[in-house]
């Protein structure tokens, strides 16, 4: 189901076209960077370099489908004057689109610390189980912000600004103990120092995720719920029934 | 000075991004209002129950398909339905608080306070001078230095004077439509009205005649609260302050133009404004 089958034709059907269009270039590109947040994950656990180093060639091109997808949007713009529900699919777009590139970013950045960890001598230092763990929670965040979008579904974008604060938690206390291992054994600060980062960068996909699922909100209900409380939010979707 | 007018606690950092960029008729003083508004030409009832309060020193615009009333709605404001046979009215319509459909109400009057402009500008087969100053005459103003007065002031206040002064006194008809239609603005304006209703003012101009009547508009709200009814949604969207949507006879919503055209509360509006099947 798409943004049109939701909300019926327009008169003109070269402009469902253009608002198709733009929306499945969205979505093509949220899937892959879905991938590149996986891969990363699978690179740094699995010390793969040349996986690594792929993830961080393909990002190249996911900068690229930004600038595109934008382009796209200001034509809309330009041309159609979009109002109403379909000027807040547009604007959330071409949000949406930034926030996915920026998750494309901490991708890269992850492959990078995987490729350091991958060349680095010793065992593999602790905190890959986190890694696993809020790696998978955050991918799955994306996964849902994008379906969310797709299918207008505001309770689903409430539930993924809701894992936001889950993973914000998880992230807290492998810093936590991260940092308690660093001060016992100062010889792997180098090497846990990666990890570290990747971890942020995870925390950091989690935030794009939540931003997105913020997008939706804005779209469907016309309500901007960015900087409040996963409550207040929810308060916002139900006011708005 | 040696001391900061800003107190502290006052101040708050990009004040004036901080503020709501929605309007509110609640906060507005109404200039017209409708009350349970019905309108039939003959036994075909067009408008029904109609409830409005058209702000003060604001741009009220009316938009709707074809036939939706927007214009009988419009034209009721000066009572042009007068002049339509078998047009009867129920309802109030209250200009400052009184009854513009009272017996005592004199017609004329009426419509110096409601000056119309239409679609087609329509300058009367006189100089330019003589267009502005005609209203001021039929009212038995005829010392030169009022009208003098008056006409510049009026072609001022309708964006015309620069590109009109050296020929006052040539014929309107060798104008431009978009000077015609900014001429027929200022004989409006000439009279003094409180309220300008402006029927698809732009829609047989060029898109920069169109433009500097939309600015106009823009700089006229100062001193009138003006009502238009356009087709063009985009104008609606630039000009208008408030906007009111009709469909068959009704009035489906009315409100902020920023909220109507970015989140529009009814599905019908939305459909309108985005261009769907209704």
């Amino acid at each position: 189901m798409t943004f049109q089958d939701h909300k019926g034709s327009h008169i003109s059907e070269q402009f469902d076209n253009d608002l198709r269009k733009v929306t499945s270039h969205m979505m093509e590109m949220g899937g892959i960077v879905e991938q590149q947040v996986e891969r990363a994950i699978t690179a740094l656990v699995e010390g793969d370099g040349d996986g690594a180093d792929q993830i961080i060639e393909r990002d190249k091109s996911i900068n690229n489908m930004e600038i595109v997808i934008d382009e796209e949007c200001t034509n809309i713009i330009a041309r159609r004057q979009p109002a109403a529900g379909d000027l807040r699919l547009v604007v959330s777009i071409s949000k949406t689109v930034a926030d996915l590139e920026r998750i494309g970013d901490e991708a890269s950045r992850i492959a990078k610390m995987a490729l350091s960890l991958s060349e680095a001598d010793g065992d593999s230092p602790r905190g890959y189980v986190e890694v696993r763990h809020i790696g998978n929670m955050v991918k799955q965040m994306v996964h849902d912000a994008l379906d969310a979008f797709i299918r207008l579904d505001v309770d689903a974008a409430v539930t993924v600004a809701g894992k936001d604060k889950e993973v914000d938690r998880e992230y807290g206390s492998a810093m936590r103990e991260l940092v308690t291992y660093m001060m016992e054994d100062p010889r792997t600060i180098g090497r846990v120092m990666d990890v570290i980062w990747s971890l942020r960068a995870l925390e950091r996909i989690g935030d794009h995720a939540r931003n997105i699922a913020e997008h939706v909100v804005y779209t469907v209900l016309g309500r901007d719920v960015r900087h409040t409380s996963v409550s207040d939010m929810r308060d916002a979707v139900e006011r708005q029934r | 000075m040696t001391q900061s007018t800003v107190s502290n606690d006052k101040f708050t950092l990009g004040g004036a991004i901080q503020g709501a960029t929605h309007l509110d008729l609640a906060n507005e003083k109404t200039c017209v209002e409708i009350k349970d508004w019905n309108l039939y030409y003959g036994e075909k009832q067009a408008l029904h129950n109609v409830s409005m309060n058209i702000p003060e020193k604001r741009v009220t615009a009316f938009i709707g398909p074809s036939g939706c009333g927007k214009s009988t709605l419009l034209r009721c404001l000066n009572r042009m339905n007068d002049l339509v046979d078998g047009c009867s009215v129920e309802g109030q319509m209250l200009l400052e608080g009184k009854n513009i459909y009272d017996r005592s109400i004199d017609v004329a009057e009426l419509r110096r306070r409601v000056g119309m402009v239409f679609q087609k500008p329509n300058p009367f087969p006189k100089s330019i001078y003589e267009n502005v100053a005609y209203g001021l005459r039929i009212q038995g103003i005829n010392k030169k230095r009022v009208l003098d007065e008056a006409v510049e002031k009026s072609l001022r206040g309708a964006a015309l004077w620069d590109e009109v002064k050296d020929r006052l006194h040539e014929s309107a008809l060798g104008m431009s439509g978009g000077q015609q239609q900014r001429l027929v603005i200022a004989r409006t304006i000439a009279v003094e009205p409180e309220v300008l209703l402006l029927d698809e003012p732009a829609s047989a101009l060029d898109p920069i005649s169109t433009l500097k009547i939309e600015e106009l508009i823009y700089e006229l709200k100062n001193d009138y609260t003006i009502v238009i009814v356009t087709h063009n949604m985009q104008q609606a969207a630039r000009v208008s302050d408030y906007t009111a949507f009709m469909y068959l006879g009704e009035l489906i919503e009315f409100g902020d133009t920023n909220a109507m055209f970015t989140n529009p509360q009814k599905k019908k509006t939305e459909d309108y404004i985005t261009g769907r099947y209704g």
